[in-house]
Order: C-alpha cells, then structure tokens, then sequence
C-alpha cells in the first residue's frame, strides 16, 4: 500500500512540474511583463533597471528555477493591479471556492443518489428516463445560462433566495445548484449501470431469497457496492467542477478563486493567473491521488496492478 | 491489396469485445429526435445565407429590443424579435449555428486525431515512452480548460482559431488515455503477437490493428464531447475571451441580453434554448452510441 502510495505521489509530482514549465512559458511568451508595469512614457534606462531589479535578465533556466524556488514558499510576488503579495489574495478566496465547490457536490450527489437507484430499480419504465432525462438536461444546459435564468426568476421575480454574496447559507444555494447540476449527468449514470450490475449479482439474490426487505437490498447491499465506480470518478467530476467554476462565479459574483482568475485574466495580472493555475492544479491533483488511494484501499486488486 | 500483407490480416479477427457491435434488435431504435435535431442545426448553418431572414450584423436603433412575433408589440419582420442594437435575433441564432457547430466539431476532431495518436503510441511502445508520455497526459488533464483559453484569448487576443486551438490542447488527453487503456488491452491479444511474428511493422500494427479497434470508442467519445465543447466555447464567448464581436456566437448573445433579462428576456432565452438543443441532442446520440456500440465504457 505504502509502494502504491509513494509512486502515486511522484507521478503527481512529476505532472506539476511539467505544468510550472507551461505556466512559465506561456507567461514569457506573451510579451515583455515589463510593458505592462512601467509607464507608456518610461525610458530605456528605466526599462533596464526594472530589468535587472525583477531578474529578468538572467538567463531562462535561472529565471524558471528562481520562480520555482519562490513559488514552493507560497511566494508567487505582488499582484500588478491589486498591489498586494498574490498569496494574500490566493488565501482571502480560495476557502470561498472550496466552499462553493463542497456545497456543489453535495448537491449533485442528493441529486445523483436518488435518481441514479431509482433508474436502475425501475429500469426501462417512465421513472427511468425521466431520471435520466433531469441527468442529462443538466449537463447539456449552459451554466451561465441557468445562472441568468436563476438570478432573474428564483431571485428577482420570486425574491427567494439572493443572488450574490457568500455570507449566508441561503446564497449558497442558487450558484450551489448551478454548478452541482452540471456533473449529476455522470455520477447518476455510473450509480444505474452499477445498481443494475450489482442488483443482477448472486448475493443479492440470496439476500432476496434469504427475505431480506426489498428496501433494505436496495440501499444497503447493492448501493454499497455500486459505490466503488463513483469513487474512482470523483477526482474527475471535481476537476470538471472547478473549471465550470470560474463562469460560475462570474455570473454569480462570488468571491472564489474562479472570479479572481477572471478579473487578473482580463486585467493582465499574470502574477496572480501563474498563481492561480499552480494552485487550482495542485488542489486538482490532490484530490485525485487521495482518490487513487482511496480506492486502492477498498479495491486491493488496484494495489498490485499497478 | 498487395500479396506480402494478407498474412497478418488474414489472422487478426475482430476484437470481439470491442468491436462487434450487437445487433440492433428492440429496444435499439434509432435516437429520431436527436438525429433529426442534429441534422436540423447541421442544414441551417450550412444554409445560413440563404435561410437568414435579414443581415446578422445590421443594426436598426428604432427597432431595438421589438419582442418575439407572438407578443402583442412584436412584429413578423423580426420572428424572435430583436436585442439592444435592433439586430435581427433568428438571423443571429441561425448564423450563430454556424460557428457553434464548426467550433465543436473542429475542436473535436483535433483533439481526437491527436489524442488517438499519443495513447497508440504509448499503448504500442509501453515502457519509458509510455510513462513519459502518460505524465504528460495529466499535466494537461490538470489544466482548467477556461482558464487556458483565457490567458490565450488575453495574450494573443481572443478568435476563432485561438478558441479552438485552446480547447483541443487541453481535451486531447481524454482521448490518449482512453486509447491507451484499450491498446494495453489489445497487446495482450494473440492476433497482435502473430502480426508481429508475420513481420508487420510498427506502422502497420498500430494502423491497421490497434486504430480500427478503437474505432467504435473514439467515436461514442467525439459525440460525447462535441456538446462539452459547444458549452466551453459558449462559455468562453460569454466571458468575453471567445468568438469576438460583432460575428454572432451563442454565448456573447447571451452576455449582450443578461443586462437586459427583466425587461427583454427573448435576448438571452433564444440562444440559450439553441445552445440546449444541439448539447442534448449530441449527448442523447452520445448515450445511445455508446450503448449500442460499447456498453462497457460506462464513462466516457
């Protein structure tokens, strides 16, 4: 368990240091940061002191080293339009998004439970492909869209819940379920062809036979083992959820990481986009390792597979 | 076909679990609805010069915002009425199906064609290649795709091309790791071993053995992903980092009517209803391509 762990660990490892050399790539390839710091009336001598005082006359190799060694201390330098150090920033909003992202999962799984076992209990009857039909209209409607149609119905013309702020629970909800119900799609599908499978294994026709209550083969015995599916998908549905954030969070005005990389985006702040992806990335690759190992721990066929 | 390769063709079958498709009986019906959608939005972009009522782009102050024909105040001159500059929106939404269907499938096939090439490579060679080539594929698989594609459309100024290029960088690794998990599968095959002792090459075994048994999952993949890449590309053109203005895309439609939700609704509703339609429609076809061809890929 601990080789499997340990090997995981470094193949996460090596994927972000492969993408601290695409971030710092594309940060330098997009032009001279320093036009986007000095003045318009700046002179050339100007130019080269901010040069050599940034470090930006070094070499590349010395450059993306001393970028790495910073950026592994939290140091990720000053937002060029906030003017505060970006890890300030990052640690204001990212709670926010988790937050946010925590409470959109939820969502989907309250959604993606009932739907998912109901499916496949009542296969090929009406239940069934309305189940599937809520599923899939959420994954195929636009996010922001909702979002609109949200903020002016639920919000505006019913006046029931807010559209914006992260301070109560109850503003949590609409930007919540907008995002919860674009992955219920995926997890509901694996919950039905799973329950189907299980509902069709030896065990559970001997639970039956043994009279055991319908109810309880169904939600105890069967769910239980349609779990392991999901499990493995969820580093995927969280990734996936983290992307939709940043419209997400636009629309909804919600103090997140998403929004944050939107306005340093269309504000040119490349300190704190670098800082942004690195750590979305990071978040996203966590998740994903204690997922494997997660699963490795209740499948031990995964372990030796390796 | 020439004399030397029958022999290696002639000894692989068909990968049973992959690439018979069962036969389709009751129960298999073709998706109708979905086609016919598809094929509907697929006839009015191609035909969008001759279908649109009137000039996407041609503004008109004194009609702005004129309801849909049905409302008492609207007209037939403009059937789903018009937004804030007066523009015609079925003329819109028509030549929007244009650049939402191209982004889509271009996108798509990019990513497809280089995905399927990195995981059959990886899959054939195994080894150093293969791990190398794997770290690769999740370094991008961590990387938000909104987020690239804004930093591009920031840097090097927001475009079609720009949208696509954005898109297909980061969704080709879906298809290299699904591929790859096949070809790993297929290696382990006798009709691979024989090609080998008959002497195909390389070349030979990766195309003309290992592609066309993944065929049927690439496929189920491309429609699944065409409606994700709609989405995104939508996104992107709400966000402002998409399909520039004033070339009429879903998504900006969206942007441009969201000030104006209360007072004119139509503005927004009537690409948002496009935008649904053409997704559902390419996930229903999705769903059902992959039952029909490949029930064991439960996730794609």
């Amino acid at each position: 368990m601990l080789r499997f762990v340990l090997a995981r660990l470094v193949q996460s490892l090596a994927a972000l240091a492969i993408l601290t050399v695409v971030v710092f790539v594309l940060a330098r390839a997009t032009g001279d940061p320093l036009q986007l710091i000095l003045p318009m009336s700046a002179s050339e001598e100007d130019y080269a002191n901010a040069r050599q005082y940034l470090g930006l006359d070094r070499s590349y190799v010395e450059q993306y080293l001393s970028f790495v060694g910073k950026a592994l201390t939290g140091d990720f330098g000053n937002s060029l339009r906030a003017r505060r150090p970006v890890i300030e920033l990052i640690r204001d909003r990212l709670p926010n998004s988790l937050k946010l992202a925590a409470f959109a999962m939820t969502v989907s799984l309250l959604m993606a439970f009932p739907l998912g076992v109901l499916a496949a209990v009542r296969k090929g009857t009406a239940i069934d492909r309305a189940a599937q039909v809520i599923a899939v209209l959420g994954q195929s409607l636009p996010t922001f869209w909702v979002a609109i149609v949200l903020i002016e119905v639920v919000a505006g013309r019913l006046q029931w819940l807010p559209a914006a702020g992260s301070e109560r629970l109850a503003s949590y909800v609409l930007p919540g379920f907008t995002l919860g119900w674009f992955v219920v799609a995926g997890m509901m599908r694996l919950l039905r062809s799973g329950m189907l499978e299980v509902l069709d294994s030896e065990y559970v026709k001997l639970a039956r036979v043994k009279g055991v209550a319908e109810h309880r083969v169904v939600w105890l015995h069967a769910l239980k083992n349609a779990l392991i599916p999901v499990v493995t998908f969820a580093g995927i549905y969280f990734s996936i959820l983290v992307t939709t954030a940043i419209v997400v969070e636009t629309v909804f005005a919600w103090p997140g990481l998403g929004r944050l990389a939107y306005e340093a985006i269309t504000s040119r702040d490349f300190p704190v986009i670098q800082a942004v992806v690195l750590t979305t990335a990071a978040i996203v690759a966590l998740v994903n390792l204690s997922v494997d190992c997660l699963y490795a721990f209740i499948d031990p066929r995964i372990r030796y597979a390796g | 076909m020439p004399a030397e390769s029958t022999v290696p063709d002639a000894l692989a079958p068909p990968f049973p679990a992959l690439g018979a498709a069962p036969p389709l009986g009751r129960g298999r019906r073709l998706p109708f609805l979905s086609l016919t959608i598809i094929g509907g939005f697929v006839l009015v972009a191609l035909l969008a010069d001759v279908l649109s009522p009137a000039d996407p782009e041609a503004q008109s102050l004194r009609a702005r915002f004129t309801p849909p024909v049905w409302d008492a105040r609207g007209t037939w001159a403009h059937v789903l009425g018009t937004d804030r500059l007066g523009r015609d929106l079925l003329a819109r939404v028509i030549w929007g199906a244009r650049v939402s269907l191209m982004a889509g499938v271009l996108t798509v096939l990019l990513a497809s064609a280089f995905g399927a090439a990195v995981g059959l490579v990886a899959g054939y060679y195994r080894g150093r290649v293969d791990a190398a080539l794997m770290r690769v594929t999740d370094a991008t698989m961590s990387f938000p795709v909104i987020l690239l594609a804004l930093i591009l459309a920031v840097t090097v100024g927001p475009s079609f091309t720009n949208v696509v290029i954005a898109i297909a960088v980061i969704l080709w690794a879906r298809y290299a790791r699904v591929v790859r998990g096949q070809v790993l599968t297929l290696m382990e095959l006798d009709f691979i071993t024989q090609a080998r002792i008959a002497g195909a090459s390389a070349w030979r075994i990766i195309t003309r053995h290992l592609l066309p048994n993944t065929l049927n999952t690439l496929v189920v993949l491309i429609t699944l992903q065409i409606g994700y890449v709609i989405i995104v590309e939508a996104s992107l053109s709400f966000l402002g980092a998409g399909i520039p203005p004033p070339t009429p895309a879903w998504g900006s439609m969206i942007a441009e009517g969201r000030d104006f939700v209360t007072s004119a609704w139509w503005v927004s509703f009537f690409p948002g209803l496009a935008i649904l339609l053409v997704v559902l429609a390419f996930n229903l076809l999705g769903d059902w391509l992959r039952d029909t061809l490949d029930p064991k890929l439960r996730q794609l």
